[in-house]
Parts: C-alpha cells; structure tokens; sequence
C-alpha cells in the first residue's frame, strides 16, 4: 500500500473546516474520511452545528460564537492524523438497504457493454453488482442521490465519451468504480445496468431523502414486471428493505 | 389570519426564507434568499425578533392587495413602488390597508426586490423553512390570482420606518477568501485574477451566477479530483476558466476547483450585481476573513440601528386632508421622527 495520505484541515468558509485526506478519489483516503465522518458524527466537538462526508473528504460547519477558530483546527488535524496513521477500514454499516432492481435489456440498456469491458457474461456482472460489499460512499449532486461503492478494481470504467441524454428515474448506473441512482431523469456519462424503483427523493415522504452516507446497499435483482410494480409503492421506496445492523 | 395577494407577476416572484440549512449530508443546500441582508433589513424595519418569510422578486414587481391593514417592508433592489398611485420609498416600511392597490414596478438598480409583510408569509413550511428551492422543485414561482396567506400584523399602528443601506447594488468590490482548492492555482493565476476586472455576465439564477473577462484562470491540477463539498459565495472555475459564482440554490457538491469563496457579508452585492455589472475581487487574509463573521442576531441589531422613522413629505402625501394632523395620536406620529 502506498504511504498514509497526509490529512489537511482546510478553512471551507468563515463557519467550516474540510478535513481532506487526499485530493483524488484514493480507496485508502475515502476509508479515512468515513472514519473521520462517523467519529465527528458520534463524538462532535463542541461548537459544531453539522458534518457532511464527501468522498474523501468531511465538511464540519461550526458556529464561531461558541469555539475558538484555530483550537478547533488544531483538534480536526489532531484527530485526522491519528485516523490516516492508523491506515483504517472503512467503518461497519449501521444500517443496510436491500433495493430490488431489474438487470440489463432496457432496464440497463449498458450492461452488455459494461459485461463485455469486463470480460463477463451479463449474469457474472450481476452477480459481481450484487455480492460485491457496498456502502453509500457520499450524496450529493441532488438531494438524496448517493454514490454508492466501491466496486472491484476492474469496474474502474471511463464516463462514456458522449452523454447518455436521458435516463430515467431510478437508473443504476456505472463508472469509476462506483454506482449512482438517480433520483430524476438525468443526462448521464455513466454507464446503465439497471434501474430501480427506489427514489431517492420524495418531498413528501418522511423522511424525504432516506439514504446516509455509510448505509450498507445490496441489491437483489428482480424481473422487469416486479420492479415496476414495486414501483408503484406509494413511498417510493420501491420495495427496498431497511435493517438494522449491530 | 392576513391574505396577501398577487394580482399581477412581472418578475420572477418566488417566497423566500433565510433557507433550510443542516441538510448538506443529505445533498440539499440551504437554499433561502438570494439577498439575506434584505430580509434582515425587513425585519429590523418592522421591528420582528428574527427575518421574515417574504416575497422575492427577481428582475421586477408585480400588484398586490391585502385583506387587513398590515404594515409590508421593501428591501433589496430599489424598485418603483406606488400605493394607490402615490410614490413609495424604497428600503422603507409602510402600512398597506385593504382595498389599496400596491404596485412593485421596474428595477432601479440591482436585481432582487423584497416584499415582507409584518407577520410573515405563512405558506406551508417543508423541513422547517418556506423557501422557495426551485432547482428541486420545492414550490414554484408566484402567479397572478394566488392568494398567501400571512402573520397578523402585531402592530399596523407602528410608524414607518426607513434603513440607511449601503449601496450594494452596481457591483464593485467583493472580499474573497482562500478555499480548500485555491492552492491548487499557480501564484500567478491568482495575482491575474485578483488583478481583472469581471463583467457579472448574462447567465444567471438561483442556483449560480456566470462571470466574463478576456483572461482565463486555469490550474493544471483539476482533472481527476474528487468531488468535496461546495457552497454558496465559492467561486468555481469551469473549464472554459471563467468563474461561476455559486450562489442559494448551488448543489452540495462539486468537482470543478475553487479560486476562494466570497464572504458571506458580500455575498448581498453580488447577488445584487445586474448583468454588465463590473466586479473586483479582493483576497482576505484567514484572519480578516474570520473577523468578517456576524450572526444573524447581530446582523439584526446592526440593521436595528440604521433604521429611523420615516418623515413623510406632505407634498409626496396624496391625501394629506385625510391624516389627522393636530391632535392625533396615531396617524400624526408618522410625521414624527425618533
């Protein structure tokens, strides 16, 4: 493995510090910053009125009237170095979904494409999709969307050259060795295995965006006809399971 | 309950709180008000204990009318406003009585105008706050025939008053601060960019405004970074190297680097800033950038403190017969001054 990464504390804003473990999307560096996230999360110093986790990084709002700027960046970079010395795992998931999603034809128009870059059958690409330990690495983008993985090394696939101009609510869609759904109808340069009836937000449901960063996800395939008709659920959540982990 | 309604929409008119933060880790930024120091001004000049729901209007007005005498603020872009055809001062407050008829006419200057009525919009509230967010389709823009409802005034029988404000609305300078990303970018650029003279440009909303300049300020570090977390006032460079500059409704995260962030106390003017208006940055240091800060209560003071009763002219007084002008106790203090 190469050397830890060396965390920054970074001033993010006259009310926020970004606790940055690396610049790009490193494995080693996104398991830190999950650490990090759930740490500020169970231990939240004093003065902080939010944390959010992005993919190797952590947001942490604070209000100046309560805590002395410079003590608590000297704390962050405390903690952040004593979390990338120690090199960690990404932390156990608190939660897991189980989303029931329909597999490749036009429910994922790509995945014969994504099957054969990987030298797979579809139905070996699937089961990869399916068994591989997933995790909602960071939402972002629109409310509720996550990031969800990572994949194995060889799902590192490019964003497509050209946009996908449209791909609809609930897609499941591929690249860099991550997966998103969509929550809208989007245009994408990622690639589409599937599509589910989960929506990531719904306004009126409560909670509206039910994903958190650090969610276990396991999809469960299903055939055409299930997905849509568990997409007609009224919560929108497209017959997704919810369990308690610990 | 008090009925304020639209009977015509010019501008972009959408309702407006001070936004619904706490939700970054979930992908929804704060959303809320372009122009957060008009709806602090609004609430200093009506004397409430925090800001207001409102209505913002982007670009121009729009005609109104009550269904009881409530006192309304008018903050933000100076607009041309009437009652019942006599003229309204702007960044003022005034009591509007059933069956006047308010109109909100063109822009002076600026870009958005604030309509606050004493007791608050009281439109449905969604995860705590009734802004507007119309990248993700929470609400939608005002029409013509709607009708809101509003907070009883607590006191229509209160003075009007009027805010000495700084003028924020023809660009100028904006105080900048480093960001995660600004040591990404060469010395070199940096000393260009706070050296150039931007035009705010013609693309622009709620989400994020667009800035022209012949130069181009680039880093070669860009390709490959992860996304992390971004916010309103961060001054984004795109791949053309021009900056956008994300303001209320931004997504929460972003992939382009960032020259520095605006300070939230210039972020008004820049909201501000028409299309063609000619913008300066300027680098804080962290220090001066951290001294910056006020919260909202001592926002509020602050604008407390700028505001005065307001001495009418009796020649701009339409029906000056029919305020009791010897004697009174309640029309009569409009003419006083504290």
């Amino acid at each position: 493995m190469s050397l830890a990464p060396t965390p920054q504390v970074l001033p993010a804003g006259v009310d926020g510090f970004l606790i940055r473990f690396a610049l790009r999307p490193d494995p080693q560096a996104m398991a830190a910053a999950q650490v990090m996230a759930r740490q500020l999360e169970t231990d939240t110093p004093d003065g902080a009125v939010e944390v959010a986790p992005a993919l190797v990084s952590v947001l942490l709002r604070f209000d100046p009237a309560r805590v002395d700027r410079d003590d608590l960046a000297r704390s962050l970079a405390a903690r952040a170095r004593a979390i990338a010395d120690r090199a960690p795992d990404a932390p156990d998931a608190l939660r897991r979904w189980t989303i029931p999603a329909a597999f490749g034809g036009e429910y994922g128009p790509d995945l014969a494409d994504v099957a054969d870059r990987l030298g797979l059958s579809q139905q070996q690409a699937i089961d990869q999709l399916c068994n591989t330990d997933l995790h909602v690495l960071t939402i972002g983008f629109a409310p509720g969307q996550p990031y969800i993985g990572l994949l194995p090394e060889a799902w590192n696939l490019p964003r497509m050259a050209d946009l996908n101009p449209r791909v609809p609510a609930g897609a499941v869609v591929v690249a860099v060795r991550q997966i998103v759904m969509f929550g809208a109808e989007s245009a994408t340069g990622w690639r589409q295995v599937a599509c589910s009836g989960f929506r990531t937000f719904v306004p009126d449901r409560n909670p509206p965006m039910p994903l958190r960063a650090g969610d276990a996800i396991r999809y469960r395939p299903v055939t055409g006809d299930e997905m849509q008709s568990l997409s007609s659920a009224a919560d929108g959540l497209g017959g997704a399971v919810l369990e308690t982990l610990e | 309950m008090t009925a304020l309604t639209i009977r015509k929409a010019d501008g972009v008119l959408t309702v407006q709180d001070m936004g619904r933060p706490g939700h970054l880790a979930q992908g929804l930024s704060r959303g809320g008000a372009m122009d957060r120091l008009a709806l602090i001004e609004a609430a200093a000049l009506l004397g409430a204990k925090s800001p207001l729901a409102a209505i913002e209007m982007a670009g121009a007005g729009g005609q109104f009318s009550v269904s009881a005498p409530t006192r309304i603020a008018l903050t933000g872009a100076p607009m041309i406003a009437t009652l019942d055809g006599a003229p309204l001062r702007w960044h003022a407050s005034h009591l509007v009585l059933p069956e006047q008829d308010l109109r909100i006419g063109a822009l002076q200057a600026g870009v958005h105008g604030y309509l606050t009525p004493a007791g608050g919009l009281q439109t449905p509230a969604w995860l705590g706050s009734r802004a507007v967010h119309l990248t993700i389709g929470i609400g939608a823009a005002l029409t013509a025939g709607q009708t809101l409802p509003c907070g009883e005034d607590p006191a229509p029988e209160a003075p009007s008053r009027i805010i000495q404000t700084e003028a924020r609305f023809h660009g100028g300078a904006l105080r900048v601060m480093d960001g995660p990303q600004t040591a990404l970018f060469d010395d070199k650029v940096l000393e260009a960019f706070y050296a150039t003279e931007f035009i705010r440009g013609g693309r622009g909303n709620r989400q994020g405004i667009q800035l022209d300049a012949d130069a181009r300020f680039t880093t070669d570090h860009a390709a490959g970074l992860a996304s992390d977390m971004i916010g309103p006032g961060d001054l984004q460079m795109t791949g053309d190297g021009l900056p956008y500059v994300l303001m209320s409704e931004c997504q929460t995260m972003g992939g382009y680097p960032r020259v520095g962030q605006i300070i939230p106390a210039d972020l008004p003017r820049m909201a501000q800033a028409a299309p063609g208006a000619r913008l300066r940055f300027r680098r804080l240091t962290l220090e001066q950038a951290a001294s910056s800060y006020r919260d909202q209560a001592d926002l509020l003071r602050e604008a407390a403190g700028r505001c005065r009763n307001l001495i009418r002219d009796p020649a701009m007084i339409a029906d000056l017969l029919s305020y009791q002008l010897v004697g009174g106790v309640t029309a009569g203090r409009e003419l006083e001054d504290d």
